[in-house]
């Protein structure tokens, strides 16, 4: 059965979203997951990812775990997980 | 969760006024004459008076902190007054800080302010640091809160920190030094910056005024929280505010996997990338300043203005006769499509930066005759046309 998650895109990534604030998709890894965002709403994999590997200034988090703790893209998800992306921010 | 000590020890007394003044502060077991008095020991110092400083300040300052020192280099602006609350008409072009000082004393003339109208830059960072008991991050810029957080491991203070766009904000409490070997700093949360031209910034983006109040409240409270040593403070915690959900969430901080430890400071313009935009040196970017674009308008040379900014910017202010072609991924291959690649293109933003990066993926298309506007729409309205408005 494939796995659905709940997405909270960012502000910041939601003009690639069509200003959706949740998005949701199949993925049972994070690395998969980003790989069909990216196929639905093109341009989101670059934000997230350089090269094969996650920018170390955006953080993904599932059911509120940050994924570097886990394993990282490869990390598993299940149905009805939630995912948030949390892309680093200055504003004062 | 945890409990820390209080990091301020109760050396000051209060006198009659304070007494009465504070009431209802020492009314509260927590707090008391004891808590009180450690927040009238306490030396603070709030970095920026902008969005966050403005509210935190004014908290902090009628709570009672003894010494608040202010820093920071800019001067108030109209645009400021929608959010930052400790300025006022009357203060608008003046040095932030002897504004912020100003409606200080009219607050509490019992708090001891000290002034730092300098930029904070590595050479002094540490050695203003190790003269207060907390350092509070309001600043703006990724270059500035990476310093405050290396320059704080190094005084080995604790910071509150707290950053907003739009209608989110989040706050934290970092102290690598932190008792019972709990501590952690920024970079365990982010280790790096993001390029300048993916990191946002209210001036292009736009925050709620209010947001400010919501995310400096929460940093004021952990600053006195950690003076007097009450309540589990955010150390190893981040706070997610969204005030169109109205949710705070709060996610766990841990020490990053792949941590370094950090000796000493650095080149922090270049860490953000912000010496070298894309890689590119400034003078290999074509451009044309507003006063020389004005001058081809009037010969009325043959060229096509383009405005990559967004749609909200455009409606506050637009060049006549520009093209609104807002950044995309798609942005190089409409502008081909509409003009081709040797139509004489002049683009522009706010003030350069983002149309700078669609200049460069031009030049890598092959298009031969594309110009970046000097200081972007800014420089428009204030050498050009000054009846427009800025942002």
């Amino acid at each position: 059965m494939p796995v659905s998650v709940s997405v909270s895109i960012p502000t910041l990534l939601r003009p690639l979203t069509q200003d959706q604030k949740r998005i949701e998709i199949e993925g049972a890894t994070v690395r998969e997951l980003i790989e069909r965002m990216d196929s639905q709403y093109p341009g989101i994999k670059e934000r997230l990812l350089d090269g094969g590997e996650m920018h170390r200034f955006v953080n993904v988090y599932v059911n509120d775990n940050d994924i570097r703790f886990a394993d990282n893209l490869g990390t598993a998800l299940k149905d009805g997980d939630n995912v948030s992306i949390l892309p680093a921010v200055a504003g004062g | 969760m945890m409990k820390l000590p209080p990091l301020v020890e109760p050396t000051a007394t209060l006198s009659k006024e304070e007494v009465v003044r504070y009431s209802r502060h020492l009314l509260i077991p927590d707090v008391g004459v004891d808590g009180q008095r450690r927040l009238k020991s306490a030396r603070v110092l709030v970095i920026g008076a902008g969005g966050l400083g403005s509210p935190a300040l004014l908290y902090l300052a009628a709570a009672g902190v003894g010494t608040l020192g202010i820093i920071d280099f800019d001067v108030v602006d109209e645009s400021n007054l929608q959010r930052q609350v400790i300025h006022k008409v009357s203060t608008v072009g003046q040095l932030k800080v002897e504004s912020a000082a100003a409606a200080i004393r009219e607050l509490n003339p019992h708090v001891n302010l000290e002034l730092h109208t300098d930029r904070l830059e590595p050479e002094m960072a540490v050695q203003l640091f190790a003269q207060y008991d907390l350092i509070l991050d309001g600043t703006d810029n990724f270059a500035t809160r990476y310093l405050v957080n290396d320059a704080c491991v190094l005084a080995g203070k604790p910071y509150v920190w707290g950053s907003i766009f739009r209608f989110e904000g989040q706050a934290s409490v970092f102290w690598e030094d932190a008792p019972g070997g709990v501590g952690l700093n920024y970079r365990d949360l982010y280790p790096e910056p993001p390029p300048p031209e993916l990191a946002p910034s209210c001036s292009e983006g736009g925050v709620l005024g209010i947001l400010c109040a919501s995310i400096g409240s929460i940093m004021a409270t952990e600053a006195v929280k950690l003076i007097t040593g009450i309540g589990e403070p955010l150390l190893g915690r981040l706070m997610v505010y969204d005030a169109l959900d109205m949710t705070y969430r709060q996610i766990a901080l841990r020490r990053a996997p792949d941590r370094k430890s950090i000796t000493e400071l650095s080149d922090y313009q270049v860490f953000c990338g912000l010496n070298r935009p894309l890689g590119v040196q400034d003078s290999d970017i074509p451009s044309i300043s507003a006063v020389e674009l004005k001058a081809l308008r009037e010969r009325g040379a043959h060229h096509e203005v383009i405005d990559v900014r967004e749609r909200t910017e455009w409606d506050i202010v637009h060049i006549d006769g520009a093209r609104h072609m807002p950044k995309s991924p798609s942005l190089a291959r409409e502008i081909e499509a509409r003009f081709g690649k040797d139509t004489p293109l002049i683009l522009h933003c706010k003030s350069g930066l983002r149309s700078k990066a669609v200049l460069l993926e031009l030049q890598r298309l092959g298009f031969s005759d594309v110009r970046n506007l000097e200081g972007g729409i800014l420089a428009w309205v204030r050498d050009v046309d000054t009846t427009l408005p800025s942002y």
